[in-house]
């Protein structure tokens, strides 16, 4: 199971001390899950949740002319960011495809935090760096830093008790810098789960202080230490794509359904030209998410996606909803097939089960 | 982990009941940890001729599908159609309730090339 090249998060000893069980993902050891997805996720959906994010990249980048860089490396817009505020964003080849999906915080006038995924940090840096320009201060700091996703609607009690005081956590897409047992976080209100949430970055060496007292606050709210197997159950209902399953150099942004993170406004950005045709004559292919019609089997990535006897494309994420106790999905589909209640027939194992494309989000709390 | 001492085993987690001359099977406690909360199990089709350690039917757990392979060669005779409804009957009840399948043995001479319970605990340390 465990692989030379592999690499541990500043928690991996935590992890096995709680049980969790670990595999490989992405070049990392991580633990897919402690006790069960299914209790991990509905700890998530009804309480409060603590990840191990210390795996994802932090780039730092500062310098005068670093938010006009940044604006012709990613799709979406820094002039629109306030100090202390985030953007969801993508990193993009020259021909538009997905190199990477990622935010961008704004930590100062001039200074930047970039947190992207963990198993392409090296990519997305040695691709910036190429364009980089004089007068910016960059850097791949993900080696230093830990960090915590903490999601579930109880994360706001949770920080009571942390703090033994009211404090005030940052609004939706903000970050603040706190100092909590002596110690230096940078709280950001964001996530991956659909719930309220916070994830927050410190030094590595502070990680298993932060984790056992945060495991231990949280024991009276029915607080778990969730895993990657509920990350991925909680994406997936909100449909929220995954890097390398969903997001792929041989997709663009315009087609998975996430042009709101692209300003094409903005006068140039890599990618720009091509994205600005796809919008202009439509995308012929789109990200849809689809439901399991009956009971069966959940679909898997990869599981081919069938329409009027022809095989059309084939499943990016699939699962079996702990939320709904149905199996769910996303699939690009030709544009004719992508509406909503258009019917496809998935193929697992020989055999065809019949879905149906649906509303994002596949969840919504009652 | 519980192994009854009445039973056979397989290097891929099977348990194998000897019931005259057919043999019912299903999953290991080991296994159904090792799984976790199994959401589906693909039951074989009654009449279905299973090879010994051919793929016979799949159970699924939220992340991800597993082969369940025959132990010995047979006839698929019966099998667990409560698993349809309640698949998760593999965990609460591996060696009971959630039995998968029953096979005609060709030859009731094949159990004995299984693992009995002291091999097996011994295989899952």
């Amino acid at each position: 199971m465990s692989d030379a090249a592999s690499k541990t998060t500043p928690l991996y000893e935590e992890h096995q001390r709680a049980g969790g069980k670990i595999i490989p993902f992405g070049g990392w050891l991580m633990p897919v899950q402690y006790t069960s997805i299914t209790d991990e996720h509905q700890a998530v959906r009804n309480n409060v949740g603590v990840f191990d994010i210390s795996h994802m990249g932090q780039l730092t980048a500062s310098g005068a002319p670093t938010a006009g860089w940044l604006n012709q490396m990613l799709t979406n817009n820094i002039d629109k960011l306030a100090v202390g505020t985030g953007q969801y964003t993508f990193l993009l080849n020259e021909e538009g495809g997905i190199i990477d999906d990622l935010i961008v915080y704004r930590t100062g006038l001039e200074e930047f935090l970039l947190v992207v995924n963990a198993s392409r940090t090296e990519e997305d840096f040695a691709w910036l760096q190429k364009s980089i320009g004089g007068g910016i201060r960059f850097a791949n700091r993900s080696a230093d830093f830990a960090g915590l996703a903490i999601q579930g609607p109880k994360v706001v009690e949770l920080f009571q008790l942390l703090f033994r005081r009211q404090i005030e956590l940052p609004a939706r897409n903000e970050i603040k810098d706190f100092e909590f047992l002596g110690l230096n976080l940078s709280i950001a209100r964001t996530g991956y789960t659909g719930e309220d949430g916070v994830e927050v970055f410190f030094p590595a060496a502070d990680a298993p202080t932060i984790w056992n007292e945060i495991l231990a606050k949280g024991q009276a709210l029915g607080l778990r230490p969730c895993g990657l197997g509920a990350r991925d159950t909680l994406r997936l209902e909100m449909c929220y794509p995954l890097n390398g399953n969903d997001l792929t150099p041989e997709h663009n942004p315009i087609e998975a359904g996430l042009g709101f993170f692209v300003d094409l406004s903005k006068p140039e950005f890599i990618g720009r030209s091509v994205l600005a045709r796809i919008k202009e004559s439509g995308a012929p292919r789109k990200l849809v998410p689809f439901k399991m019609k009956a009971k069966g089997p959940p679909p898997r990535p990869h599981y081919g996606v069938w329409r009027d006897g022809e095989q059309i494309s084939e499943v990016t994420s699939g699962t079996l909803s702990p939320s709904l106790n149905q199996g769910i999905g996303m699939a690009y589909v030709p544009s004719e097939h992508a509406r909503i209640g258009s019917e496809l027939e998935i193929e697992i194992r020989g055999q065809k089960f019949p879905a149906v494309v649906e509303k994002k989000p596949l969840y919504k709390k009652a | 982990m519980n192994v009854p001492d009445d039973l056979f085993y397989t290097e891929s987690h099977e348990w194998v009941r000897v019931e005259g001359e057919n043999a019912r099977i299903g999953i290991t406690d080991h296994a159904q940890a090792e799984l976790t909360y199994v959401v589906y199990v693909e039951l074989p089709k009654v009449g279905a001729e299973a090879e010994a350690r051919g793929q016979i039917a799949v159970v699924e757990s939220v992340k991800a599908a597993s082969d369940i392979y025959a132990p010995i060669k047979g006839e698929v005779v019966e099998v667990n159609e409560a698993l349809s409804s309640n698949p998760a009957l593999v965990n609460t009840d591996p060696f009971g309730e959630g039995w998968i399948f029953v096979l005609k043995m060709t030859s009731p001479d094949d159990v004995k090339q299984l693992k009995d319970a002291a091999a097996y605990r011994q295989a899952i340390g």
